[in-house]
């Protein structure tokens, strides 16, 4: 993909600054409409989803005690990777975005919610609410475009580094949590800026120490001295367990943006944005994937990533319910509504991560010239 | 949810050793949040309880029985319990009196709930909520209660469901301590919540009743009170009913030279008339600003020089929210109004919220 803006056929380009005011009013209704309808089914849902998974994570946890037995490791492996992937993605995730603060529930809230992840939540809220969502796919203001270790743009400057990306790739899926701590903590450009002895940086490594200690201290060494004889199965089963989550969640959030058919945007084209011009971008941020119920639970909604870009703080069981209102304007408004099975998703984006690997074949689109950095997302309105 | 208390270096208890490693296994979340899930009530969970039983008391009132969970500490008669109640999934805070006597053996509380129209949660106590219903507490609280000796005549002067904490002190006794009059006014003789067991006490001689049903014979006046209950002056009164009467009553009986006879509790639910912009104090940095009705809470604070978290400043990341500890927000992008009365907190988002009114936001 190349930015929007240096596309020859600017999908765009068509819509005036007008069509995309009104397609922001129309998206307003929408989440409107939601509002007005949120509530008690919100909160029974979301309270049944944290149940389950409490439950599930305990007794697949009891079962690992006997891990010795095979079948045990199996099903207490399964059971707790299924868990810790609930825990991070239809329920931590949604919660941290605040889709759940309107219950006025302590337990159950943006700024009182942690997670099972080595990233603390504040420092996971501030990159990925704050920075990402806002930024969404835009060149050098969103590091989620390839997490500063790799190029998934052409307009991304090639470095001889990018040569080993798909193993870069490969490594952050199988430790993705750590991959989005040291992501939160900027750990590259801190270190790279020598800002590492910041005391202000020095505070959140310490934060994040303090995380990682606690996540290992439980399913490294607590949880497998519990199991007695079967210490080491029980280490195999709670590694293997947060492999998976790993490589799952990896998988998924990867589909959010990298797919083929997603769009980037300048940095320039972002100054003065209206609110409008701002859901435009998100839809064309996004990509969602296509699946049975299960799989939407169990990417967090993720796969409804469009509905999600646009409207984060909606409960995310909402979005499926809305999608096909949201995608009929994407018809109405003749834009591209990207979305795909799973297996085509994740190999479209990987493909991306290794084709680009590699050098433009052809030179990127020129510099930008003087008419199009000033161009905004409204090519007619600008 | 993991918070971590600083310990005393003292030798850990054998409970306290276990406590800590359950707390290893179970992080990020505390062993409670497990134990809540089979047992809501047992000691040490955080207060609240279940609803056990919902008996209709007049057509529009409702008396809930509710076991209180472990931590419960008990009330005196004649105070109130503040309720959270999940109401279309939103957890709303009310405070209710509790009707029942202290020290029930089944550890049972009682609170009775009039239907206010457009209210919210009494709607909702009164015609929705089921047996089974979780609740969340607060201990007990209030000093609208009877000192201790009893003093020899008491008068009780209430109306509506200001009823409610004298019908507490009743069944805690306070007719065998005293000689008990109670003037009570509802519209009609239906209307009088725990009528008919305020008519048997009168019909035992256990109190001296006096009913006013307004409908029929219009609002009662203090001035009348000479001829209803001529020593009403030197009885020790509790008074708890509308605004409106009590404000009344304070006045008859200062200018009657009697107010440290006086009680008062005011039973109203707070009415905030949210309108447009208002005074915003920031109450931990003790900064007010005046604020309209468009500027953000975020951007008035900051304009201030209030050291305000933030984030996307578009109302989507939850960076900015702080607690509204009272007063009356309206979401710029909706035009809802969110209120909060005080003991509340209600989070709200800085940065698409603005001044509805006076409100106190903690920061």
């Amino acid at each position: 993909m190349t930015v929007i803006q240096k596309k020859p056929d600017n999908p765009i380009a068509h819509l005036s600054a007008e069509d995309i005011e009104i397609l922001g009013k129309e998206l307003d209704a929408i989440r409107d409409r939601v509002i007005a309808e949120r509530g008690e089914a919100d909160a029974r849902y979301i309270r049944k989803v944290i149940k389950t998974q409490r439950t599930l994570e305990m007794s697949s946890r009891a079962v690992l005690l006997f891990s010795l037995f095979p079948p045990a490791w199996v099903v207490g492996t399964a059971g707790l990777a299924v868990a810790k992937i609930l825990e991070n993605m239809e329920i931590g995730h949604n919660i941290l975005h605040g889709q759940y603060d309107f219950m006025r529930d302590p337990k159950i809230h943006s700024t009182t919610w942690e997670w099972d992840h080595v990233s603390p939540a504040d420092q996971w809220k501030h990159s990925h609410n704050q920075l990402h969502h806002t930024y969404t796919n835009v060149l050098g203001k969103d590091n989620d475009l390839g997490y500063g270790i790799m190029r998934v743009d052409e307009d991304q400057k090639w470095h001889p580094m990018h040569l080993g990306q798909p193993l870069w790739n490969f490594l952050n899926a199988c430790f993705f949590e750590y991959g989005i701590a040291a992501y939160d903590l900027e750990l590259g450009r801190n270190l790279q800026k020598g800002r590492h002895k910041a005391p202000e940086f020095r505070a959140r490594a310490r934060a994040v120490g303090r995380k990682i200690r606690r996540q290992v201290l439980k399913d490294y060494i607590v949880h497998p001295l519990l199991s007695g004889p079967s210490f080491l199965s029980t280490l195999a089963a709670t590694f293997t367990a947060n492999l998976i989550r790993n490589l799952w969640s990896h998988s998924v959030i990867m589909c959010g943006h990298f797919p083929n058919g997603v769009e980037t945007f300048e940095k320039t084209s972002i100054e003065g944005e209206t609110r409008g011009e701002w859901y435009l971008r998100q839809m064309l941020g996004s990509a969602n994937i296509s699946g049975s119920r299960l799989m939407h639970i169990m990417t967090g909604n993720l796969s409804f990533q469009i509905e999600h870009h646009l409207f984060p703080d909606l409960p995310s069981k909402r979005y499926q319910e809305i999608a096909p209102q949201v995608r009929a304007l994407f018809d109405r408004y003749g834009l591209k509504y990207t979305t795909g099975p799973l297996p085509k998703q994740v190999a479209s984006a990987w493909w991306k991560v290794i084709r680009l690997s590699l050098p433009n074949r052809t030179p990127a689109a020129p510099k930008a010239v003087d008419d199009l950095s000033t161009r905004t997302l409204a090519p007619s309105g600008a | 949810m993991t918070t971590t208390v600083p310990r005393p270096p003292t030798r850990l208890s054998v409970r306290d050793r276990l406590l800590r490693l359950a707390e290893t296994v179970t992080t990020p979340l505390l062993p409670e949040d497990y134990l809540d899930l089979v047992a809501p009530l047992r000691a040490g969970a955080a207060l609240r309880g279940r609803v056990v039983a919902v008996d209709a008391e007049t057509r529009d009132a409702a008396t809930l029985t509710i076991q209180p969970g472990r931590a419960w500490r008990g009330h005196t008669a004649g105070q109130y319990v503040r309720l959270g109640v999940d109401v279309d999934g939103v957890r709303q805070w009310r405070a209710y009196s509790v009707t029942s006597a202290p020290g029930r053996p089944d550890g049972r509380i009682c609170v009775t709930v009039k239907a206010i129209p457009d209210g919210k949660v009494s709607n909702h106590l009164v015609r929705r909520v089921r047996p089974g219903a979780m609740v969340q507490l607060d201990q007990a609280q209030g000093d609208f209660v009877l000192p201790d000796p009893a003093p020899a005549r008491v008068l009780f002067l209430t109306a509506g469901s200001g009823v409610t904490p004298v019908m507490g002190m009743l069944r805690a006794g306070a007719h065998t301590r005293s000689h008990v009059v109670v003037v009570h006014s509802a519209p009609t003789p239906a209307d009088v919540v725990f009528g008919a067991e305020l008519r048997a006490l009168a019909a035992q001689g256990a109190i001296r009743l006096v009913e006013r049903h307004t409908d029929i014979d219009g609002l009662l006046g203090v001035d009348e009170l000479a001829g209803l209950v001529p020593d009403h002056l030197e009885r020790e009164t509790w008074a708890c009913g509308p605004v409106g009467m009590l404000d009344a009553v304070e006045e008859h009986w200062r200018a009657g030279g009697a107010a440290q006879r006086l009680h008062t509790e005011r039973f109203r639910p707070t009415v905030i008339s949210p309108g447009e912009g208002g005074t915003v104090t920031f109450t931990r940095v003790g900064l007010s600003v005046q604020a309209d009705g468009a500027t953000p809470i975020l951007d008035a604070g900051e304009a201030a020089g209030a050291l305000m978290p933030s984030g996307c400043r578009m109302g989507i990341c939850y960076g900015c929210v702080l607690p509204l500890r009272q007063g009356a927000v309206r979401d710029l992008r909706t035009g809802d109004v969110t209120t909060a009365v005080p003991g509340d907190g209600v989070l709200i988002q800085t940065c698409v919220s603005a001044a509805a009114g006076t409100c106190d936001i903690d920061l």
